[in-house]
């Protein structure tokens, strides 16, 4: 399970057809304490580049886009309850939504963790 | 990022790097939003203990003269000249129009007038002071830096250098030595909790501020918690929920103008303002209380129960001490009373929200 990035520091990883969408550690540090998520509902279809969840820090509000398209299959209930756990635990129990991938190749033009440990360098 | 090759900095700014701060551009200063502890820390911090805020970009301006508060009387509806020696008083530029220029600090001390003006407004109010206060010469203190300690720890925090810290009451201010550093302090703040501002010798700055960060109650606040912590307390942002637009009774801030010169006048728009004391306003600047959990911020509509657009939101966020969202707006004078059900268009969807007066905190200033 190869966990891919976006430029938009979202990170993805694929297990089976359905993949875990969340934003990345670095995301998380930029933003600042999390207090509100807005998450999809299950069903809604969404192409790769496009918004899927909103999430709020005390300064601003953040979108949150697909990096790649498909169907939400899932949103974590554990983090509309606790916000904080995307401080927390972005890459793991902090996940936003499970999709559904309709295009697996998507997954090609991301960034692997290599990479994108090089683009945060240039930041 | 921002281009921060063009900014001014603070005699702090080194300081604030060193203690890991996340530097933004704001109004034309290169300034901390926040420390690595975060928003949410920073500001529960300053309410429970004390926090160290660097206002550095701040215009500290002395005005001196013949009669200073009288001349500036023809600037603001505030009552200057009733204000005693060693007072401070919440005011306002205003227009022809009764529209806000700007707010301000004044207070008045033995032998000037010592104001303090917003950092992106503050060339415009110098200039604006400069040619029209007749027979008063209007200096910018670039040399001083100030800083604000708020919080219930900082009367003792100040204390350790000053005994005479606590028999100073909310909205005085005295030149004073503070150990070794003469600084001229007030007790007031911007965070709904007591504390003091210090104007300082810029040189002594970064000295002092290392000195009150070695006091276990101390800890640096930056800009994003002073927004909260001022959300919180009901306090006007200038150029969001003030501005040339919004007249100083739209804006609730009629009890900064006295019996006096509401009967007399005498400052740029005055007419509009007796006008809208008789006749009332067509919208007025209320607390906002989200019913969710989602904030609403700064331009979010707000709608009637018949989807109606009826005001806006002009400061929204979530209140770490409320632990909610909270925000203020402008809304028709009908929708004003507190408790009106409302809704927030956030992301396309109406979000109910009440009115409710302001602030959302309790203030605790010292008597």
């Amino acid at each position: 399970m190869t966990t891919r990035y976006t430029k938009d520091h979202e990170w993805i990883r694929l297990d089976g057809d359905v993949a875990t969408v969340g934003i990345s550690d670095y995301a998380q540090s930029q933003l600042g304490d999390v207090v509100f998520v807005d998450l999809p509902a299950p069903g809604k279809t969404v192409a790769a580049g496009a918004e899927v969840a909103v999430v709020e820090s005390v300064k601003a509000a953040s979108e949150v886009y697909a990096p790649a398209s498909g169907e939400v299959v899932e949103s974590n209930q554990a983090i509309a309850d606790d916000p904080a756990l995307v401080n927390r635990a972005a890459q793991t129990e902090g996940w936003f939504v499970k999709l559904k991938l309709s295009n697996k190749t998507e997954l090609d033009a991301l960034m692997d963790q290599a990479a994108y440990d090089a683009y945060l360098k240039t930041l | 990022m921002g281009d921060t090759e063009n900014l001014n900095v603070t005699p702090l700014n080194a300081l604030h790097r060193e203690l890991g701060a996340r530097m933004v551009p704001f109004a034309g200063y290169d300034m901390p939003v926040q420390y690595p502890t975060g928003i949410l820390t920073e500001h529960k911090h300053t309410r429970a203990a004390a926090g160290l805020f660097d206002v550095s970009h701040m215009g500290q301006v002395k005005i001196t003269g013949a009669d200073p508060a009288k001349a500036l009387e023809a600037l603001v509806p505030g009552d200057i000249v009733a204000l005693d020696v060693g007072k401070m008083r919440y005011t306002l530029f205003t227009n022809d129009a009764a529209g806000i220029l700007d707010d301000l600090m004044v207070n008045k001390r033995d032998r000037d007038l010592f104001v303090i003006v917003n950092a992106a407004c503050k060339e415009q109010d110098i200039a604006h002071m400069r040619s029209h206060l007749k027979g008063c010469e209007v200096e910018y203190l670039e040399d001083r830096a100030l800083l604000a300690l708020q919080g219930p720890a900082a009367v003792d925090v100040l204390s350790r250098l000053n005994s005479v810290m606590p028999a100073m009451s909310f909205g005085m201010g005295a030149t004073l030595a503070l150990g070794k550093y003469e600084a001229f302090v007030t007790r007031s703040g911007y965070t709904g909790e007591d504390g003091f501002e210090i104007s300082l010798a810029a040189d002594q700055a970064e000295e002092f501020a290392r000195w009150l960060l070695s006091q276990p109650e101390v800890k640096p606040i930056g800009l994003g918690a002073r927004d909260s912590l001022r959300l919180e307390a009901g306090l006007c942002l200038y150029g969001h929920d003030i501005d040339t637009t919004t007249t100083p009774i739209e804006a609730g801030l009629a009890w900064t103008i006295s019996k006096r010169r509401r009967e007399e006048g005498g400052y740029p728009g005055a007419a509009v303002v007796q006008k809208q004391l008789k006749d009332g306003v067509s919208r007025k600047r209320v607390g906002i209380q989200p019913e969710g959990r989602a904030p609403a911020r700064e331009g979010t509509e707000i709608l009637n129960d018949k989807g109606e657009k009826i005001g806006v939101i002009t400061s929204g966020g979530f209140g770490p001490s409320v632990d909610a969202p909270v925000a203020m707006g402008y809304v028709a004078s009908d929708y004003a009373k507190a408790g009106t059900p409302l809704s927030l268009m956030v992301r396309g969807k109406p979000l109910p929200a009440r009115t409710c007066t302001l602030p959302f905190i309790t203030k605790r200033y010292a008597k």
